[in-house]
């Protein structure tokens, strides 16, 4: 996926829509905590590190595996952003 | 869509097959019955480069594709299912190392880790928990500079001999992943023997008791340990177990297809009999098919897709529960002698079964794979 004319509202997009796609019939709002909701087990955070991977074209490394990176939609969004805008 | 290896994939296919027929195949039993795989062929594994298959060329590896790396996986699998295991364990330490490792862990540990100077394994299972993995009982704590933990690990492949240990413990109620050396002050290991298959894959129970490690040894941050780099780790050896399962099918196949062509009964070869052939049937479709769940999976790794995830757990629940199907039909079709050492079938039909239990059960498998269909 081209990262070119990347905005921070595509990354929210596309991220929730992602997730959306696990956690049916829930709309989630950018700023509410994932981990709280009981969404994430340890398959679903390796397949979401993994397509923020190949849907931003980033690498997410060692420092970057903190909960608090994928907490939320605007955390994840904040960590793309870093690293490609 | 063109499902065909691709020329380089096809060659070193090739390559893998003669040396397991040369280096691996005649000395296996002799593996199993041992109880242990001699250094000079993990030494030879390492001279061919098996060693750091998931390695990129720049960081001294092989920078194998992962279709690449499934096959060596089904060839050595057919070969000696315990070697087979050892590149499980070891690809997976290498991997956590290359993937979630500082610049750090990088120098110190994976140009040995590749070359084979070191082993690496893995250490998430302890003697009250398998599947829940969450649950692990080992501790470790902050020290000054050093993080201390005590707890034992069970059934850690290859344990009796690895140098590192990719090791999952808890702190502070969160499970954090650590790189454990052999070396470190309060580690020690116990031979476990007597395992039903794989018995070459030197297991061992590891004991750490106020064992020491530098605090850089921690992998990722606090939490983070079983979530991302536990499960990617396991996602290599799931795939990697998925392929040896399709390589111990492929071992019966052969071994059925040799043995029915020359046993005669009632006059003929057994193979011109209508229900021998209903089994090969069924053993040589059950082989293709596996196969071709572990490429899709491989392929979805080599374009970074998310979707490897379940469909490696796919592959390896499909791979695993028909090579214990297969394998028990070989040795079926072996009659008497199946049940012999003698033939390698009864060797195949023990490794199949522990095929079903590790990187994830069936039935842990049978309760996620089910849920994957309300997914996506």
């Amino acid at each position: 996926m081209t990262t070119d004319s990347l905005t921070v509202d595509d990354i929210k997009a596309r991220t929730r829509a992602f997730i959306g796609k696990f956690f049916k019939n829930i709309e989630l709002q950018d700023d509410e905590d994932i981990f709280a909701l009981g969404f994430v087990n340890s398959l679903f955070a390796m397949q979401l590190v993994m397509f923020i991977e190949k849907e931003f074209g980033i690498a997410v490394e060692d420092q970057d595996l903190n909960i608090d990176n994928f907490r939320t939609i605007n955390a994840m969004a904040d960590l793309v952003k870093g690293k490609v805008l | 869509m063109r499902i065909e290896l691709t020329e380089q994939q096809a060659s070193a296919k090739a390559a893998f097959r003669a040396f397991v027929d040369h280096e691996i195949v005649p000395y296996a039993d002799q593996f199993d019955r041992e109880e242990r795989v001699p250094a000079a062929v993990i030494q030879k594994l390492a001279r061919e480069g098996y060693l750091g298959q998931v390695v990129p060329e720049e960081q001294g590896g092989t920078g194998s594709d992962m279709v690449t790396f499934g096959i060596l996986n089904e060839e050595l699998g057919r070969g000696c299912s315990s070697i087979r295991s050892l590149l499980t364990v070891h690809s997976m330490a290498a991997f956590a190392v290359l993937k979630w490792g500082s610049a750090d862990h990088k120098s110190r540990f994976l140009s040995r880790l590749v070359s084979g100077e070191i082993i690496g394994a893995f250490a998430l299972s302890e003697p009250n928990v398998g599947s829940d993995a969450k649950s692990v009982e080992t501790s470790a704590r902050l020290v000054g500079d050093r993080y201390v933990l005590n707890g034992r690990k069970r059934w850690m492949t290859f344990g009796q001999i690895a140098d590192v240990f990719l090791l999952f413990a808890q702190v502070e109620g969160k499970v954090t992943a650590f790189l454990v050396e052999r070396n470190s002050p309060g580690f020690s290991t116990e031979p476990i023997t007597g395992i039903l298959g794989t018995r070459g894959s030197m297991l061992a129970e590891l004991r750490l008791d106020d064992c020491e490690i530098p605090k850089e040894n921690r992998l990722g941050g606090l939490g983070f340990g079983l979530a991302a780099i536990g499960t990617s780790a396991l996602d290599i050896g799931r795939y990697s177990v998925a392929w040896g399962s399709v390589g111990i099918a492929q071992a019966c196949l052969e071994a059925c297809v040799e043995y029915t062509s020359t046993r005669r009964q009632f006059g003929v070869p057994i193979k011109d009999h209508d229900l021998v052939r209903q089994m090969m049937t069924n053993m040589i479709t059950n082989t293709k098919a596996a196969r071709m769940l572990c490429y899709q999976a491989g392929y979805l790794k080599d374009s970074g897709d998310s979707r490897t995830v379940m469909e490696t757990w796919i592959a390896k629940y499909f791979a695993s529960t028909a090579a214990m199907k297969i394998a028990a039909d070989a040795v079926q079709l072996h009659g008497a002698n199946g049940c012999s050492e003698e033939y390698p079938v009864q060797r195949y039909f023990r490794d199949a079964k522990i095929m079903e239990i590790i990187e994830a059960s069936t039935q842990l498998q049978q309760m996620n794979i089910a849920q994957y269909a309300y997914e996506y």
